[in-house]
């Protein structure tokens, strides 16, 4: 049986999810120049790894990556001189080695061809399912030298995808490949939400004909109902310590917030108005919740410190403003407004308070911070399909994906993740 | 009892209206995680690394643990009861937009639901609340409940009793009409009744 559903998801009965493709407007970020070596071997391996982790560092709009004629690889005595006259910053090589017990050793080097000098050395053991991660872990790690940013491009991103009448929800890697089903359904999904450690999902499934939370665990595939209660169970949101989630329930007839504990049990309510209070989102300091509310005519994204605070108006300009999304360091708030018919990516400085528009597409929707802080991803409408798209915070660099013959829709990006072992 | 309000159900959508009873409209009080949907939960199926050595001819030398990236699959589509209870008796109540006001031309629908249900206590219905696309999906999941409970309401004061009553809301998720002009959204704009 479980080998029956694996293939069944391994036939392209699910559309097959293409990569996030980049465009760039606007004036481009000077980009470092970095010849990137095929590692040796790797077409031996199911991955091959130096051009995954190559279109990681392309896909960020902050690298321009060369060719290497030569056969390299870490141990290689290199002339850095030879490549900085060929215009690169930076060189990377590595190898990709076949172990005894089936795992891989994926090796690699960094050098500074400008300054002479070697940068990084390491060597990961994974397993075959675990080399694509092993790539994007790199690509991570080269971007940090090199910037001293944190990338996300080891990270997953949990999406549904609408085909005819049917529905599934699909994890990818950051770059939009590697995609695999965690759930399929006749039924509508939505509003899935990583736990903070990457390894569960909470969503609604309308399988019951009602909007019901449930909590799936990603590896194993077991699945359990958070909430059931009267009327309608939506907009679960994970606390940072993994240990409650809070949620829409319309148990006295509105939409109100209420939180419970993540292995189930009984809901402590924590709004009380007669308005629809929604979409609650977690500060990352688990201190205060942002939440949606139309208390005040329209909708609002409101802030409610935990755990009886008065709730307070965070946005004040237009009209509705719904879908907060909130940055890790917790100074930066992200939430689709209405303008005229349009529905916009916006974000709103909690510290000066400044509105910034980030898109010029008029359906924008669901919208999510990626773990650094820097990018978000949200869904769109382009010549007449749902699309994901994400953005830098400046809306200068963009990368699109299109999935085709499906719709893809309510984007959450996850969370970092430590590396096994 | 009006006869026109008898509807023999199939043991198909009987069953299905046995699980959605089992599984829906439980009390606050009572813990939801105790109720399980009736879909396959798999357990991990334990690698045994001899056998696995086996068969690659390898050697063993570490522990076999999960893959980090591994995301199994859950697939509903085999479930039994999926899709809508086609049998039942179904009638609308649509709205104009930003509203949850039952006007009086739907009036009728209502009333001729509430007699039944006061007619017969052990009869149940549920109200299915829905929006035009416009706006965001858990904002209106939210404007369709509203929608749904306020057609629950006015049952409930034309004589149904509450607890045979459910309202529900689909939000914007499952349209009645496709299309982006006023005529699509007036169709979309809706509180469906079904007997359950």
């Amino acid at each position: 049986m479980v080998a029956a559903l694996a293939a069944g998801a391994a036939v392209a009965a699910w559309p097959a999810a293409a990569q996030f493709r980049i465009e760039i407007s606007g004036v481009g970020a000077t980009q470092l120049p970095l010849a990137v070596a095929a590692f040796r071997d790797e077409t031996k391996s199911p991955v091959p790894v130096s051009q995954v982790l190559r279109a990681d560092l392309e896909r960020s709009g902050r690298f321009r990556t060369l060719n290497v004629a030569a056969a390299l690889d870490e141990r290689s005595t290199i002339k850095l001189t030879d490549y900085k006259a060929q215009g690169a910053d930076a060189l990377v090589a590595g190898s990709v080695s076949r172990l005894a017990d089936g795992r891989w050793d994926v090796r690699f080097k960094l050098w500074d061809a400008v300054k002479g000098e070697e940068l990084l050395a390491q060597s990961k053991v994974v397993q075959s399912a675990d080399l694509r991660l092993a790539a994007h872990r790199i690509a991570d790690e080269i971007h940090f030298k090199l910037t001293g940013e944190r990338a996300v491009y080891a990270t997953r991103i949990a999406y549904v995808v609408k085909t005819g009448r049917r529905f599934s929800l699909l994890i990818t890697d950051a770059d939009g490949e590697g995609a695999q089903v965690a759930l399929a359904s006749p039924e509508p999904l939505i509003s899935p939400a990583w736990s903070p450690d990457g390894g569960k999902l909470a969503y609604v499934s309308f399988e019951t004909q009602k909007a019901v939370v449930w909590v799936q665990d990603m590896s194993s595939g077991q699945r359990r109902m958070l909430a059931n209660f009267r009327g309608s169970n939506s907009a679960p949101a994970w606390s940072p310590d993994g240990k409650t989630l809070a949620m829409t329930l319309s148990t006295d007839g509105l939409a109100q917030l209420f939180t419970m504990p993540a292995a189930g049990g009984t809901p402590t309510r924590l709004t009380r108005s007669s308005a629809i209070d929604t979409e609650p989102v977690f500060a990352p300091d688990g201190r205060s919740l942002f939440f949606v509310s139309d208390r005040g005519g329209g909708p609002q994204v409101y802030r409610l410190v935990l755990p009886s605070g008065v709730p307070e108006r965070v946005t004040f300009s237009g009209s509705y403003n719904i879908s907060p999304t909130i940055s890790a360091d917790g100074k930066l708030l992200a939430y689709i407004t209405r303008q005229g018919g349009a529905f916009k990516l916006a974000t709103h400085d909690l510290e000066t308070g400044q509105v910034t528009l980030i898109t010029d597409t008029s359906d924008d929707e669901s919208p999510s911070f990626a773990p650094n802080g820097k990018l978000l991803v949200y869904a769109s409408r382009v010549q007449g399909a749902d699309v994901l798209m994400t953005s830098t915070l400046d809306g200068k660099i963009k990368t699109r994906l299109v999935s085709s013959g499906a719709d893809v829709r309510e984007p959450a990006w996850g969370p970092f993740t430590a590396a096994a072992g | 009892m009006n006869p026109s309000f008898k509807r023999p159900l199939s043991l198909g959508s009987m069953f299905a209206l046995t699980l959605t009873l089992a599984l829906a409209g439980c009390q606050t009080t009572k813990p939801a995680a105790s109720v399980q949907a009736p879909v396959e939960t798999r357990s991990p199926v334990p690698i045994d690394p001899a056998a696995a050595a086996a068969a690659t001819g390898a050697a063993v030398s570490a522990p076999v643990v999960a893959p980090m990236s591994r995301v199994s699959t859950v697939d509903l589509s085999q479930s039994p009861e999926n899709g809508a209870l086609a049998s039942a008796a179904m009638r609308v109540v649509y709205f104009d937009f930003d509203s949850f006001v039952v006007k009086d031309e739907f009036r009728g629908v209502v009333e001729g639901h509430a007699k039944a249900l006061a007619a017969d206590r052990n009869r149940k219905l549920v109200i299915e609340g829905h929006t035009d696309e416009r706006g965001g999906r858990e904002y209106n999941l939210a404007l369709g409940q509203k929608r749904a409970e306020a057609v629950a309401r006015s049952l409930a004061l034309l004589g149904a009793g509450s607890g045979q009553v459910e309202a529900v809301s689909f939000g914007k998720e499952r349209p009645a009409a496709q299309g982006s002009d006023e005529s699509a959204w007036a169709r979309n704009r809706r509180a469906e009744l079904k007997d359950r």
